[in-house]
């Protein structure tokens, strides 16, 4: 069979993972190929027509950080944008922007098409070849071999994908797209265990048959920030479309109810553990049977279509159950179905096959990401994907691979939590899944992970600059306010009062001054002759810097623990089963995860602090040995 | 949210400071508080005093040397005792370590080693100083299994004596505390992934509602760490009267064959002395203390003062009078002592002629008693455990917080609660409660043995509908 041998490396899939993946290694030199089932579904959106949320944004800001594109490419095809939880704290604001799906698909595939060094190809793949425990190439359905140093799988819910709407159950992908058949068994046979997950998405219905006038409009933000850190915020000035919130009721749940008999999720069909944290719409009803509505969040799906996505309703249920299931919703009461809802399942890994570089521990050159990896999500798939990408290019560079850790990035809670725990579901984001996230702001990811992009190839000598000049100015301004001492003069307290404060007994520093709640570094300034001229972005951190300073600190000292176990690295050669001061059940765990370090060892399920305790004096007396 | 127990656990290498009692909770002559640790000689430094009230620098001392002195809580002198300076790495843990030599018998211990604690040293795990000696390369490699095996053994034992100590009461009522901050923290967390969806208008008043009895309960456990120290470390019965009333010959009367374990150290004057006795399962720890009475003598005012804080601190009060004299002035202070506390009134020497009024003591209990004669002395003994057998002696129902640990870890759960109220006061948004409840959540769990490591995602999904 004919061999290509002109690429270095070969992306399987060109979701939201693969275009990261691919354009991360393209970027970093190598020559690289990305196969799809579909050019035209590069970066498809085959759900929520959103990018961003609660501690999704931050991720998709990390990325952007890193040197990714999905950032810039939300910012250039947003239809509406909004900051979540702007009444909390910093550290939960969250961007979320509804996408024009079909603009934003589009501009990926430009940016794919216009990158050097990256080649598109449409072909299922069919087999990975491994050769001494060593990743070599693929092979596509039609017989092609491509000979490549390192392999990316990015195949998101293709792999045997299974469609479900009530009775009627195709074997395809999202949205009709043909589903990937072979892969799997190639997998299996190198050893790879495969695991089956589910996941659902809701109908979208025409726009003219709906009744807007029922529902409430959500409204886009004013004043809009974009995601990456290198958009102009003028270009981000634009119409937004507002979304529309309306609510199940009681004839809604009672037509599930009478119909659950015909959902697959309940008559046993459906094989794939299903996601609790988007459950479908018969999920609800039946677990929180005493809700007696359930919010239904209406979104568009572009400008050039009046297609809309209802959030909220997601289902498996046959489609003329989901005619009368949508309709009995104040506002949908003619709607009519443009695509049906549909329960989709598929084969992916349990994560802990990976190293946190997301290369896998049993065969080197291969790395993977995205919900092939277990998890659920465009931007998980893309933190994913940016990371795999790079690794596979250090990987051939032979240079030191690229981590995020939990202190760092979201990207290193989620990669930790997927390589590190026992996943039964798939993987969502979640702002309570991070440990340190006063420090893991949205705001400040260019600050905790530039460098590392930097580090990697993908940002610019000006970017990084740019940034080493911020941080320098944010900690001279905060040591400048704290040096500054305001006197109790009663010009003093005046100015104080008028600005809501109240006056002083004592001289305090500015930076003291900052930190009541009613002032900031902003309102201050009337008694800062001297300030300096300070950029809005950087006077943004210093009040958070300031005004959150014990909080920050705390988190800080944590990190310094957190960092301390990390550091204790785990030989990869160690038999657990010979340390017999652990517990069996703990001593199968560590054998079976491999952890690298006491930190990851502790964070397994199973393994006890008592366990943990047994392995650093193990650690210790082997230590000696040597 | 804050780092596992698991770190916290491995952590313990050279970085923080730790404490035990080292020789036992048995009545004995001597008892050793061992600290090691990086802080171990400046902290006890601030609690260490020669017997003239100066500080003494124990980093300043030579390794290996013996000082003597008497540990002070805040300006209470605790104890005389003897404290040996070990320094990093010739110490048995290899770290810096100091050992304090105090009076034996559980009070004293458990009085020196708070006081310990108290500076912000940390108690030890079981086997940790032995493990700390592994770890810091002081124990030869071919103890490595012996200490593996001690560790888990000793967690193990932990861990089921953490179980097996806690009723089903108080067990119930942490595990009740806890759902309901889990619950909390639980919504919140909904609230900031759906914003859309949860609103947390008008939360945090009803939350620091919530709170207010959360903290009431936790501090109600808190004080039964009280009531239940008596049943694991014995009542301290404080042994009080003016001079030559016989309170010692009661004391030793009581004390029975044991008085030849509560021994002086020759050549010093001690304010007061310990014994402790079993009387029918129970323990007691019999104090005996300096005479009240009216003095200018500096150091036995010195004496009467720490008598009287001994006072506060028992559980019950034995106040000695003679029964062949007349009510003094001084008698009628010493019974003022007892106003509103735990007290029983013995009537000494009684084989000499009454001249003392019993009407004086008409509310109190009143036992005579003759050292000569033997009169009385088992009716105390008796007295005492009738009281507390019958529960006279105030015990909070049926929940006891027996070990210093779980007090611990409830005083932290309480001061992380605390802090969540504070966040509420101080106007922070929602996002900053959930830290410091899950803290308190943690801490909570750790009493009753339970790990929760993905608890709180699980209550998210559990007890809030979410997602598209």
């Amino acid at each position: 069979m004919k061999e290509i041998n002109d690429f270095e490396v070969a992306v399987i899939g060109a979701g939201h993972a693969g275009c990261e993946a691919a354009l991360a290694c393209a970027r970093l030199g190598l020559k690289t190929i990305v196969f799809t089932v579909s050019v035209d579904a590069i970066a498809f959106m085959p759900c929520n027509p959103h990018i961003g949320g609660s501690s999704k944004g931050h991720l998709v800001r990390e990325v952007d950080a890193l040197g990714g594109e999905m950032g810039k490419c939300i910012d250039k095809t947003f239809i509406q944008s909004k900051m979540l939880n702007s009444s909390k704290g910093p550290a939960v604001h969250s961007l979320r922007a509804q996408a024009d799906k079909a603009e934003y698909s589009s501009l990926m595939r430009q940016t794919l098409e216009a990158q050097e060094n990256l080649s598109i190809k449409q072909a299922e793949v069919t087999e990975i070849f491994i050769e001494d425990g060593k990743a070599r190439g693929v092979k596509i359905y039609s017989g092609l071999v491509y000979i490549t140093k390192c392999v990316l799988i990015c195949t998101g819910v293709y792999l045997k994908a299974r469609c479900l709407c009530g009775e009627a159950i195709k074997n395809t992908g999202p949205n009709g797209l043909q589903s990937a058949n072979h892969l799997s068994d190639s997998l299996k046979k190198t050893g790879i265990e495969l695991i089956r997950f589910k996941t659902g998405t809701p109908a979208r219905i025409a726009g003219e048959t709906i009744d807007f006038s029922k529902m409430e409009p959500q409204y886009g933000d004013e004043t809009i920030v974009p995601f990456s850190f290198s958009t102009d915020m003028e270009s981000v000035k634009r119409d937004q479309l507002p979304c529309y919130l309306t609510y199940t009721n009681s004839t809604t749940h009672d037509i599930i109810r009478a119909n659950l008999d015909r959902s697959p999720m309940y008559t046993g069909v459906i094989e794939g553990t299903g996601p609790r944290y988007c459950p479908s719409i018969e999920d609800k009803v039946v677990k929180f049977s005493d809700k007696e509505r359930h919010q239904v969040f209406l979104e568009p799906q572009g400008l050039k279509t009046t297609e809309w996505y209802v959030d909220g309703m997601s289902s498996s249920m046959p489609e003329d159950v989901q005619i009368d299931m949508y309709r009995s919703v104040p506002g949908l009461e003619n709607a009519t179905i443009v695509r049906n809802a549909y329960a989709i399942e598929y084969d992916c890994i349990q994560g802990k096959l990976l190293k946190p570089t997301l290369e896998f521990k049993a065969i080197s050159g291969l790395f993977s990401a995205g919900q092939f990896n277990g998890s659920s999500g465009y931007e998980e798939a893309a933190a994913q994907g940016i990371i795999a990408g790079i690794n596979a290019a250090m990987y051939i560079l032979n240079k030191e691979p690229i981590t995020v850790d939990r202190s760092e990035g979201y990207i290193g809670v989620l990669i930790d939590d997927l390589v590190t725990k026992d996943c039964f579901e798939p993987y969502r984001m979640m702002t309570s899944r991070a440990e340190y996230r006063l420090l893991l702001r949205q705001d400040n990811a260019d600050i905790r992970l530039m460098e590392k992009g930097y580090k990697a190839g993908l940002v610019s000598q000006d970017k990084i600059d740019a940034l080493r000049n911020k941080v320098k100015m944010i900690n001279s301004e905060i040591e400048r306010l704290g040096k500054i001492k305001v006197g109790a003069s009663e010009k003093i307290s005046n100015i104080l009062l008028e600005l809501g404060s109240t006056p002083l007994t004592t001289g305090l520093s500015l930076e003291e001054l900052i930190r009541r709640p009613e002032l900031s570094y902003e309102a201050v300034g009337v008694l800062d002759p001297d300030r300096p001229f300070i950029p809005e972005d950087i006077a943004e951190q210093i009040n958070i810097e300031i005004k959150y300073k014990g909080y920050i600190e705390r988190e800080r000292r944590q990190v310094e623990g957190f960092k301390k176990m990390e550091g204790k690295r785990l030989p990869k050669d160690i038999d657990y089963q010979q340390i017999s001061g652990i517990r069996i059940e703990a001593r199968q765990k560590l054998n079976d995860f491999k952890p690298e370090s006491i930190g990851q060892a502790s964070r397994i399920q199973g393994v006890s602090p008592a366990d943990i305790s047994v392995l650093l004096v193990y650690l210790e007396s082997r230590r000696h040995h040597e | 949210m804050d780092p596992s127990p698991a770190l916290l656990i491995c952590n313990m290498k050279n970085t923080d400071t730790i404490a035990a009692i080292a020789s036992g909770l048995t009545s004995s002559g001597i008892g050793i508080v061992r600290i090691s640790g990086p802080d171990a000689l400046e902290k006890i430094s601030g609690i260490f005093k020669s017997s003239k009230g100066k500080n003494i620098d124990l980093c300043s001392c030579e390794s290996h040397t013996v000082h003597y002195g008497y540990i002070y809580d805040s300006d209470t002198a605790i104890d005389e005792v003897l404290v040996s300076v070990f320094k990093a790495p010739k110490s048995y843990t290899s770290e810096d370590t100091v050992e304090i030599n105090c009076h034996g018998g559980p009070f004293i211990l458990n009085r020196v080693l708070k006081t310990v604690i108290d500076t912000g040293i940390r108690t030890a795990d079981p086997g940790e100083f032995t493990k700390r000696a592994f770890l810091n390369g002081r124990i030869d490699l071919s103890e490595a299994q012996a200490v593996m095996d001690l560790i888990s053994s000793k967690n193990e034992y932990a861990r089921r004596n953490a179980l097996g100590n806690i009723r089903g009461t108080l067990k119930n009522i942490i595990l009740d505390i806890r759902n309901r901050l889990i619950h909390e923290s639980a919504f919140i967390e909904s609230a900031i992934d759906d914003p859309e969806h949860y609103s947390l208008e008008g939360y945090s008043e009803s939350l620091d509602v919530i709170l207010t009895d959360i903290q009431a309960e936790i501090e109600k456990l808190v004080k039964s760490f009280e009531a239940g120290k008596l049943l694991s470390e014995g009542i301290n019965c404080c042994i009080i009267g003016r001079p030559n009333v016989g309170k010692s010959s009661v004391f030793n009367a009581l004390s029975g064959d044991e008085k030849a374990i509560v021994t002086d150290l020759p050549g010093t004057t001690r304010d007061f002395l310990d014994t402790c006795i079993n009387y029918e399962g129970i323990t007691l720890n019999f104090i005996d203390t300096a005479g009240i009475h009216d003095t200018s003598d500096k150091i036995e005012l010195i004496g009467i003062d720490r008598a009287k804080e001994l006072v506060q601190k028992s559980d019950i009060i034995i106040a000695v009078f003679d029964i062949s004299e007349e009510l003094s002035e001084e008698d009628h202070r010493i019974l003022s002592l007892c106003e509103g506390r735990n007290s029983l009134i013995v009537l000494n020497k009684s084989d000499l002629k009454h001249k003392l009024d019993a009407e004086s003591f008409k509310d109190h209990e009143i036992i005579q008693t003759s050292v000569k004669t033997g009169e009385g002395i088992d009716e105390i003994l008796k007295h005492i455990s009738d009281r507390f057998i019958r529960g006279n002696i105030s015990f909070n129902d049926e929940v006891f917080i027996t070990n210093a640990r779980q007090k611990e870890l409830l005083k932290d759960a309480l001061d992380s609660v605390r802090q969540v109220r504070k966040t509420i006061a101080d106007g922070m948004s929602e996002d900053f409660y959930t830290s410091d409840l899950m803290e308190a959540y943690h801490k909570l769990g750790e009493i009753i043995g339970e790990e929760a490591a993905d608890d709180l995602v699980e209550v998210i999904f559990r007890d809030f509908c979410m997602g598209k």
